[in-house]
This record gives C-alpha cells, sequence and structure tokens, in this order.
C-alpha cells in the first residue's frame, strides 16, 4: 500500500480499496487473467475450432495429436501431414495413418464450416482451415475420438458449455441464496428456524445421488438446451445453501454496525438501508463466495456428464469429453483423450485462488 | 447435550423423510406409471402378465388415487422391509443390492478415516511450521486436492497404474474372491484392496480439512496463553499439543457432519470410474435402465445411512470434545 499516498486511501471507494488490495494477492491476479483469457477462448470457440466438433469420420479414428509444423524449405508456411490408408498386412483392414511425405497447408482466416459468431452472426470464418484438404485431413492438434472428431475443436465448444453451465447455475443459486439468506436474517424468528433448518437438512444428505436421480428422470425426447437448463436448476437447487449462509451472515453483523443504525434514525426505508447502505458492504463477500461456488457447479455438470445422466450427446461439455475416456482399454488407445482433464483442472484451480484472492480482499480495512 | 442430541435426532428423522419423499419422487418421475413399464418389460421378454395380475399390481401400489396415498403405500411398504421388485433384474430390490449397499458404508468410512487421520497431523504440521517446504507442498497437494474432481483423479491414477505398472487397480476384490462366499481370506483380500480407493476418495475432502486446521491452529498459536506456556518452560510438543490444537479443533469438528455425505455422494461416481462393487455402478446402471425401484430405493439406503453415519460421528465428537457437549447445554 506504500505507493498509495494516505490521502487516495482516505477518499477512495469500498470498490477501490478492494481492488488495491485484491491486486496484491499474485496468485489471484494471474488466476483472474487466466480467467478472462479461458472465457475470451469460450465466446469465440467455434472461431478456434478448426473442424466442424459434430463431424464424423471413420478415417480418422483414433488420430495422434498432430502438432502444426510451422516452417518447411521454403521458410515459414505453417502445414500439417496428410492422412493416409494402409493395409495392415497381418488383419487386412485399412488402417488410416499420418503421412509425412504429403503436406496439407494452413490458411488463416479461411472459409469452414458455417456457425453463428456470438450466437447472432452466420459466418464461416475460422482462425485455422486447410488449403488443399483430401477426405479425411485435418489439424489434429490434440488428437481425434473413436468417432474421427477433432478433440481441440470439441475441446473449445465444451469449454464454452461448461463454463456458462456455471455461470447461469451461479445465477439461480445467487438470487435463491440471496433471496432466502435476506429473509433468514431480516424476518428472524420462525422464518429464520425453517430456512436454516432447510438449509441443514440440504447440507446433509448425499447430493450426487439425488443428481443422479433426478437428471435422469428428465424425458428423453427433449432438445439439448432443454436439458441443459434443467440440469442447471438440478445442480443449483442444491447449491444455493452456501450462498445463503454467508448472506444471513453478513446481514446480521451488519444490523449491528452504527452506520446502520445513523440511517435507521436519519430516517431511512427499511429498503434504502438493505440496497444502499449494507449491501455495497458485502457485495465483495458475495463475489468472493460467489467465485468459490462457480468450480463447484462445474465439477457437479461435469460429473454428472461424466456418468451420462447430465447432458446428452450431442452436446458437447468437459463431463462428455471426459465420458469417452473412461475405461482403462480406451486410455491405453487413445491416452490423449485425457488431455481434456487439464482445463478442467485448471479453470478450477484458478477459481480457487481467485477466491481466495477476494475473500481476502472482501475487507478491505482488516 | 441431550438437547443437542434430540436436535440432531429429529434433524435426522427430518431428512430422512425429505429423503424418502425425494426418492418415491424419483420412482414416479418416468412417465406412464410403473406398472405400464413393468408389463412392457415383461412382454419384451416373452412372458405375458394377465389383466388381473397388473390389476392386482395397480391396487398394491395404490396407483391412480392421489400422491400423498401412493407415497403412504409404498412407505408402508418400505417399512417392513420391501422394497418392491427390480424390473431388470427380476428379483427383489433388496437381494439385487446384497452387499453393495455394506461396501459402499465400508468405502465412506474407510475414507473418513483417511480423511481424519491424514488432515489432522498435516494440518498441525503446516502451521507449525509455516512457510516451510514441507508446507508449500502440502499446501500444493491441498490445492491440487480440491481441483481434481475424484474421478478424474481416480482415471488418471488408473491410467498410469497401467502405464507404469501394467496393472489394473480397479476393484474392490482380486478376480478369484469376487464371487467366493465370505470367509477370512476374502475379508483379508478387500483390506488390501480398500486403500487406495478411499485414499482417492478421501482427498478432495483431506485437503479442504488441511486447510481449515491449519489456519485455526496458526490463529490459536498466536495467543498470549501459548507465549505464557511457552514461559513456564513447557516442551514444544506439549505447548502444542495440549492446548492449542485441542482448541483448534472445534470448527473442525463441526465440518465432519457435512463431511460423510460429501464422501458417500462421491463414492459412487469413484466406484464407477475403479469398477467397485458398491452401489454407485448399480445405481447408474438402474437409472439409465429406468428401473425405478432399485433406483429410488439405492438413493433412499444412501440417505438412510447417511444420516445414521453423521448422527454417529455427531456421538463420537461429542465424546471426544468436552466443549461441544458443554456448549450445547
Amino acid at each position: 500500500m506504500a505507493q498509495i499516498d494516505s490521502e487516495k486511501y482516505a477518499v477512495a471507494t469500498q470498490l477501490q480499496l478492494t481492488w488495491w488490495r485484491f491486486r496484491r494477492h499474485k496468485l489471484a491476479m494471474i488466476s483472474l487473467v487466466l480467467l478472462v483469457l479461458v472465457y475470451l477462448l469460450a465466446i469465440f470457440a467455434d472461431f478456434l475450432a478448426t473442424q466442424d466438433p459434430h463431424a464424423t469420420d471413420a478415417r480418422t479414428s483414433y488420430i495422434a495429436p498432430q502438432p502444426i509444423q510451422w516452417f518447411d524449405d521454403n521458410g515459414f508456411n505453417p502445414h500439417v501431414y496428410g492422412i493416409k490408408g494402409v493395409r495392415d498386412m497381418k488383419t487386412f483392414k485399412l488402417v488410416y495413418t499420418v503421412d509425412p511425405n504429403r503436406k496439407v497447408y494452413i490458411d488463416f482466416f479461411g472459409q469452414g464450416y458455417e456457425y453463428n459468431l456470438f450466437g447472432l452472426i452466420p459466418t464461416k470464418v475460422h482462425l485455422m482451415t486447410l488449403r488443399n484438404a483430401e477426405r479425411g485431413d485435418g489439424i489434429y492438434i490434440l488428437g481425434t475420438d473413436l468417432l474421427g472428431r477433432d478433440l481441440w475443436s470439441r475441446l473449445m465448444v465444451a469449454t464454452r458449455v461448461s463454463l456458462t453451465i456455471g455461470l447461469v447455475g451461479v445465477s439461480i443459486s445467487l438470487f435463491l441464496g440471496v433471496l432466502l439468506g435476506g429473509i433468514s436474517a431480516v424476518y428472524g424468528g420462525i422464518v429464520d428456524t425453517m430456512i436454516q433448518r432447510t438449509i441443514e437438512v440440504i447440507r446433509s444428505m448425499p447430493t450426487i445421488p439425488l443428481w443422479l436421480g433426478l437428471a435422469a428422470a428428465l424425458p428423453n425426447n427433449w432438445s439439448v438446451l432443454q436439458v441443459y437448463f434443467a440440469i442447471t436448476i438440478i445442480i443449483s437447487l442444491l447449491a444455493w445453501t452456501d450462498l445463503a449462509r454467508v448472506v444471513r451472515g453478513k446481514f446480521l453483523a451488519l444490523k449491528e454496525e452504527d452506520f446502520v443504525m445513523a440511517a435507521e434514525l436519519a430516517g431511512a426505508s427499511q429498503g434504502r438501508i438493505i440496497f444502499r447502505h449494507m449491501l455495497p458492504s458485502f457485495a465483495s463477500h458475495i463475489i468472493a463466495a460467489v467465485s468459490l461456488a462457480l468450480p463447484a457447479m462445474i465439477i457437479s455438470e461435469t460429473s454428472l456428464s461424466f456418468l451420462g445422466l447430465g447432458l446428452r450427446p450431442p452436446a458437447i461439455s468437459w463431463g462428455i469429453l471426459l465420458q469417452d475416456a473412461q475405461n482403462i482399454q480406451t486410455l491405453a488407445l487413445a491416452p490423449w483423450l485425457l488431455i481434456s482433464a487439464i482445463p478442467v483442472v485448471v479453470v478450477i484451480l484458478a477459481f480457487n485462488f481467485l477466491g481466495d484472492g477476494l475473500r481476502d480482499a472482501a475487507d478491505p480495512y482488516g | 447435550m441431550i438437547a443437542f442430541m434430540t436436535r440432531r435426532l429429529l434433524l435426522g428423522v427430518m431428512t430422512i423423510w425429505l429423503i424418502s419423499i425425494l426418492s418415491f419422487i424419483i420412482i414416479q418421475l418416468p412417465p406412464g406409471d410403473f406398472v405400464d413399464a413393468y408389463i412392457a418389460q415383461l412382454s419384451s421378454s416373452g412372458s405375458q402378465v394377465s389383466a388381473a395380475e397388473a390389476e392386482n399390481l395397480r391396487q398394491l401400489y395404490g396407483l391412480g388415487e392421489p400422491f400423498y396415498v401412493q407415497y403412504g403405500k409404498w412407505l408402508a411398504r418400505i417399512v417392513t422391509g420391501d422394497f418392491g421388485e427390480s424390473m431388470e433384474w427380476r428379483r427383489p430390490v433388496t437381494e439385487v443390492i446384497g452387499d453393495r449397499i455394506w461396501l459402499t458404508l465400508l468405502l465412506s468410512f474407510a475414507a473418513l478415516l483417511v480423511t481424519w487421520g491424514l488432515a489432522l497431523p498435516i494440518g498441525i504440521f503446516s502451521a507449525v511450521r509455516q512457510y516451510s517446504f514441507a508446507d508449500y507442498a502440502f499446501t500444493l497437494v491441498g490445492f491440487i486436492g480440491i481441483a481434481v474432481p475424484n474421478f478424474l483423479l481416480a482415471l488418471v491414477i488408473m491410467y498410469f497404474a497401467f502405464v507404469w505398472f501394467g496393472a489394473s487397480v480397479g476393484g474392490l476384490f482380486s478376480a478369484e474372491m469376487a464371487l467366493a462366499p465370505w470367509s477370512a481370506a476374502k475379508v483379508w483380500d478387500l483390506i488390501k484392496h480398500l486403500p487406495l480407493p478411499a485414499l482417492i476418495l478421501a482427498l478432495g475432502g483431506t485437503a479442504q480439512l488441511i486447510r481449515i486446521m491449519r489456519a485455526n491452529l496458526l490463529d490459536e498459536l498466536r495467543r498470549p496463553y501459548v507465549v505464557t506456556a511457552r514461559a513456564k518452560g513447557l516442551s514444544e510438543s506439549r505447548a502444542i499439543i495440549k492446548y492449542p490444537v485441542r482448541a483448534a479443533l472445534n470448527p473442525f469438528a463441526s465440518n465432519i457432519a457435512y463431511l460423510f455425505p460429501y464422501l458417500v455422494s462421491g463414492s459412487i461416481i469413484v466406484s464407477i470410474v475403479l469398477g467397485l462393487p458398491t452401489v454407485g455402478p448399480l445405481l447408474v446402471k438402474a437409472l439409465v435402465a429406468q428401473d425405478m425401484f432399485l433406483a429410488g430405493t439405492i438413493v433412499l439406503l444412501l440417505g438412510v445411512m447417511t444420516v445414521v453415519g453423521t448422527f454417529i460421528s455427531d456421538l463420537v465428537l461429542m465424546w471426544v470434545d468436552p466443549r461441544i457437549r458443554h456448549q450445547m447445554d
């Protein structure tokens, strides 16, 4: 805090103080930058995808990750190797492998499959496309799965789905948590007792079996979008309790503060006291709690989808990608399928560090 | 103390009641009534069900009557130990579940012991030797434990065990023991197979507990009474273990009530990855096949198990920590 002179410190708003304090938390800052990048990745998922994430092709089944070759004899000339069919002389099966003799060149901002940028603007522009591609050729940075779908492209789209499910879920939880936690604290008495007991009951239930049961009951003919929202709601119905506890605790603590008393004496209405005076002073705590609730949401969705009871194909999410890596036979054959685990771990870690940093910063006078 | 126990007991009963409603909702959720599903299942496998038989079944479960009547009838049958019949296996649900529920309980309990056994000493160590290399190492492991969902951990461990040792780490029994009747040899086999799944299951909870324990103990260690104890010449171990550690255990203890449900939950998914013969794989199979009596019963049993387990761990804590006993009076 040395670089900030005391005069500036004295007149700074709560938000500024929080930000200054947060900035000193290195790990949290790195996490914040990382998460912003990952969310940007999610927004431009289709643009970054090199292939249609749903397109299947038996020829490209289980192709190992292929690095992009950036240079050839003529200098900078990014390309990948083509795919060729080879007859396996033992089984007489046609096996497709990489052919280092045939170069397929990469174009930037070329035309690929059609998608809607930001969900609105129809376009075909992708970061990388192939110029002289034959059937089966592709940019397989992370390899392909059994059905020959490109893992990199699928991972991009999956990141978007898994990250937004976390956001939507947390929004619902936050709404329930603030509402019920607030009611609990403001009204007290029997209402408070009832809400608190409900929270305790929910917290002492094993959640995964319940989620599974509810998720399995979603009708088979529901669209991807319907299932998406249903799963989000199921997850958030059991996840609001922590937020409600934070809100209630903060509310009760602030009720006793002098400035609330002062506002009351000055004749402020209850609504004004809550929203103008109390809410700003614990908003940062709520943000911290949210950033710790987000990774839990993401894990829930990933687990459910992993078990085949969350989102369903053709939807793509981290859980669905990991589902392909479920048994040891597949992993022995195509270990690169485990790559989808890395973004899960990195994002969850980043959210945890961010949450820790925010929690420390939330109390700038402490 | 009595008040505390009664409160806990009432809460437990309430939880079980709520879980029973949710389990029944799960049974009811698939479209059509389950007698239809049952008949469809039977006729698809060749056997016929007469109209009278179907009518009997409907009567038995009170189908067509309001929800609470059906729920009441179902509950009344549950209490007498009749959980209905699994449609997929065509055997009573209790028979299908068999040992699996006990193995689930055993696995969760083992994971609980591992969590306690690891978190307590590591938490103390990390606090006492704050900012040491080991503290940083444990913090790192702790963060990984929090960030890696346990099914992922199971997957990764399974993969590396396969690559490095060519061994499959799955299962709770060796192949030749899996179907054998219970004997001393089989129990020993189980004990040998238990640590790895228990450790995988326990890691997430352990990581959280270590952080809580470390933070609490650090707070305590800064208190003047610790300085006093040292000034009076108490040995370092006594000055730490005897007072600050005991004081730091309190919030640690209150978290344990939520640890057991978490472990039972996690055991489902870890069991599926590692192929353990617990109720986990059975539950998912039942749900996918819409074998609702089996699924509902498993959810109910898991819920009851959790509540009982939590209650027992509360009692143990009261016995261990005198402050809980007195605080609650």
